[in-house]
């Protein structure tokens, strides 16, 4: 029955679904609406009145048009340049302000802590001094830290292994180039091959010299760190960054050729598979029988041999190769999106 | 061999071992594998966890499980109560359920050969999750909201497309802001007290408070922490990364973000509230009233961007902010109805985002995959199972009788009567009027879905059929929001008994 009222269009009823239909269009509306509430007006007058009336029309049409064309210039203009130049400043000084005053507040709460390097400071507690006086006979580590984290709050170090490789999932979900469903490259990674072989060190020859040389001594040195991490500064963390960077080495010397025949993508998978997998599983094993009071079969052994603190080493060298493994995915997924 | 737990003690040990063990061995899988491998571990996780809450349900104790040879605070440990146990529930069921219902999406949303990657994610995003709810150390739980963040990084960029990698390196960036300040705060709290178990804290922190010497560096820390979770959680001024972050990722991501994510940190900000610091210190400090602002424009503005949006995953993603608001609001009111109410908002809310989220991928694919309100019209005839999901969550997020959302609005206006007057009624008017924008933006949304479709635009309605599991997560679903409501007194206890734990 509504639909028979001449001003239909305007009434709440067909805005309200209009605005159902299209989400909200005020503005809009109220423009047309200024433009065409004389149009709506059926000229039934004189033919001369109605020229008149059809001027007037056009001219207040026209006019609305104007102002309307105008106010959208100012508006966008000024947008467009004031606008934005001065939004820009804005954001600038707010930033600057907001950093300035984070800086303060923190700087002056580093002030108001305890005094470093008092003995009597909370840090000082009994937690820190049972592990200080108790740590090598408990875990048999030598190297205090190793003994902390991969005896003592081990679980933080078992997420923390996790991070390094989610961190690599994500790189991989981010660049890795999908091959095409019969499994033949996309140009995509046609291109990103020749790309890499474009910008690639070709048979530079001190380069590769060096590389032969070092590689294997940056290699077994992240070896020795790794295995001593128990019993020296070092450990997974330190000596499978350093095996890393002699990997990366030696691609940079050599060339994805030589690599790959080492090194592939199953090789990433199989290598971090089988280091989280004995990471979890042992260190499940290990808080099951500690929950619940059993002996363990690894025992912390003789403090500063190499096979002691018990599942200390093992864990180093998992640590390790997920640590080396990650740094060369990153290093390759950067460069050409796969490995 | 005797055992010194009862058997049933292992399973927060086992839902957080399970999961990360099983994700390297996904990597190494065929895509269908992982898939069902996947599902396997979510559902023997999800039994577990209904077990333990079963046993709680049934006037078990709350307990602490040491991880390792060495009892806190030497060591690492876990600890379980109702609450714990309740939310690890939920979080694996709503896991499983998004898993289910967006599975087919993600044959198509997912390079080959990254299929396996994505369930490598999320069962890594399981265990930082259950870690999250049983972890009884502060730094622990650092640990794991790295993964937390790394992970959803992932689900976000795993669909390529302009939209999602710009969505990512927002989140990438905000949420990296907000773990910074977080580890800021442990450090300084480290500082003061000296410890990391959160029981020891807060014998610390009582003791400290009580004294007044170090009221500036504390009053710092709960800042950092709270502003810091904030921004993970996406409360109002911080939610900038939100609607692109939900709009534009696979519906299984959205939902896992909306739902689980965000609502792990929550969890988190409450244990800390609770359990670390203590209320009468936060209250004390004003922070709560900082949050509380937050919290009541959160529910305004939320709704109000809700209802200019034309696509409705971007209206679903802003309702989220305005329901994140909710909850702090709840949080910000530091009673113990008021935590209470957050807890139960938290559920209703988590069970609720990822159904219409869910729905509203199905409703999209039965509209030629537009998700703009004028090609929805008539989708709810197109996809019946979607359309019916769309309307119960979008009724229990309005506050209809006998749905969650009911239950934890009426719960966080009886918390809100217990603040002073002027507050009170401040937060009755805020719930008012954010319930008013709620039904405006979301009737309009079902309106919409029922309305006669376009004409001259033809449907490919056999894209509308999403397939056995889609339907089977979207019943689930919309029962576990009809069961919220009708069995909210059971949740309520549940949660009150597990607040009462916590203390």
């Amino acid at each position: 029955m509504a639909k028979i009222r001449p001003d239909y269009e305007n009434s709440w009823w067909a805005k309200l679904l209009r605005w159902l239909e299209t989400g909200s269009t005020a503005l809009d509306d109220a423009l047309t609406g200024e433009l065409d509430a004389k149009s709506a007006d059926h000229l039934i007058a004189s033919n001369t009145h109605h020229d008149a009336q059809e001027q007037e029309l056009e001219e207040r049409r026209h006019a609305a048009l104007e102002r309307e064309k105008r106010l959208y210039d100012h508006i966008h203009q000024w947008a467009q340049n004031r606008g934005s130049r001065l939004m820009r400043w804005v954001y600038i000084i707010a930033s600057v302000v907001m950093c300035l005053g984070i800086i303060a507040l923190l700087l002056t709460t580093a002030a108001n802590l305890p005094p470093y390097g008092d003995p009597n400071n909370p840090v000082n507690n009994e937690v820190s001094g049972h592990y200080i006086e108790k740590g090598m006979q408990e875990t048999g580590a030598v190297n205090i830290v190793a003994g902390m984290i991969l005896d003592y709050r081990a679980f933080d170090t078992l997420g923390e292994s996790n991070v390094l490789f989610i961190a690599a999932v994500t790189v991989l979900i981010l660049l890795r180039l999908a091959p095409s469903k019969d499994g033949k490259p996309t140009t995509e990674q046609l291109e990103a091959e020749a790309d890499d072989r474009m910008y690639e060190p070709k048979h530079d020859v001190i380069l590769q010299h060096q590389a032969n040389l070092l590689v294997p001594l940056i290699l077994l040195f992240g070896v020795y760190v790794i295995m001593n991490g128990h019993i020296s500064p070092g450990g997974g963390f330190s000596g499978g960054a350093i095996m890393g960077a002699g990997l990366i080495l030696y691609l940079n010397a050599h060339g994805f050729r030589k690599t790959e025949r080492f090194f592939t993508f199953t090789t990433f998978r199989i290598v971090s598979l089988c280091a989280l997998s004995f990471y979890a599983c042992s260190k499940a094993y290990s808080f099951f029988t500690g929950a619940n009071h059993l002996t363990s079969i690894f025992t912390p052994g003789t403090p500063g041999m190499l096979f002691s603190a018990g599942l200390i080493p093992y864990l180093n060298i998992a640590v390790g190769l997920v640590v080396c493994c990650t740094m060369y995915a990153f290093y390759t997924l950067f460069r050409k999106g796969d490995m | 061999m005797e055992l010194h737990f009862a058997l049933w003690q292992h399973i927060p040990f086992v839902c957080i071992l399970l999961p990360l063990a099983s994700a390297a061995l996904t990597s190494v899988m065929k895509p269908r594998l992982a898939r069902w491998w996947a599902m396997g571990v979510l559902v023997v996780v999800t039994a577990l966890s209904a077990h333990i809450s079963a046993q709680f349900f049934f006037g078990a104790e709350g307990y602490v499980f040491p991880m390792g040879h060495y009892y806190a605070p030497i060591g690492n440990e876990i600890r379980a109560g109702s609450l714990e146990a309740l939310t690890s529930l939920f979080f694996s069921l709503i896991m499983l359920f998004s898993l289910m219902g967006g599975m087919k999406k993600l044959d198509e949303h997912l390079d080959n050969n990254k299929q396996n990657l994505y369930y490598v994610v999320l069962l890594l995003l399981t265990a930082a999750l259950m870690a999250q709810v049983y972890t009884n150390d502060l730094f622990t739980s650092y640990v794991f909201l790295e993964i937390m963040t790394l992970a959803a990084c992932a689900l976000i960029a795993v669909r390529k497309r302009g939209r999602t990698l710009v969505a990512a390196t927002r989140y990438m960036i905000m949420n990296l802001i907000g773990s910074g300040l977080f580890l800021l705060g442990i450090v300084i709290l480290y500082d003061l007290t000296g410890h990391l178990l959160m029981e020891d804290i807060h014998e610390q922190v009582a003791a400290i408070a009580a004294t007044g010497e170090y009221a500036q560096p504390l009053t710092v820390v709960i800042a950092l922490f709270a502003i810091g979770l904030a921004i993970k959680s996406a409360l109002f001024p911080f939610h900038t990364w939100v609607p692109d972050a939900y709009g534009f990722s696979t519906p299984t991501s959205a939902a896992v973000l909306s739902s689980l994510v965000s609502k792990g940190y929550i969890f988190l900000l409450i244990k800390i509230m609770y359990r670390v610091i203590g209320l009468d210190v936060i209250a004390a400090t004003g922070i709560d009233d900082v949050l509380f602002v937050f919290s009541l424009t959160g529910m305004v503005m939320g709704s109000i961007s809700a209802l200019r949006q034309n696509d409705v995953r971007r209206m679903i993603a802003f309702s989220s902010v305005a329901q994140i608001g909710y909850i702090y609001l709840g949080m910000a009111i530091g009673t113990e109805t008021g935590m209470m109410a957050a807890m139960f908002h938290l559920f209703s809310h988590a069970v609720c985002k990822s159904m219409l989220f869910l729905a509203a991928g199905g409703l999209a694919d039965a509209s030629n995959n537009s998700k703009i309100f004028r090609d929805l019209r008539g989708s709810g005839y197109r996809s019946p199972i979607a359309g019916v999901a769309f309307t119960i969550g979008a009724l229990s997020m309005v506050g209809f009788p006998f749905l969650g959302g009911f239950v934890s609005k009426l719960n966080l206006a009886l918390a809100g009567l217990e603040l002073s007057p002027v507050r009170a009624s401040l937060v009755l008017v805020t719930l008012a009027v954010s319930t008013t924008l709620n039904t405006m933006y979301f009737l309009r949304t079902v309106i919409t879905l029922y309305r006669k479709p376009r004409e001259g635009v033809t449907y490919s309605v056999e894209r509308g059929q999403r397939g056995f599991c889609f339907n089977a997560a979207l019943v689930l679903l919309a029962a576990l929001n009809v069961a919220l409501g009708i069995f909210s007194q059971a949740a309520v206890n549940m949660i009150t008994t597990g607040l009462q734990m916590f203390g």
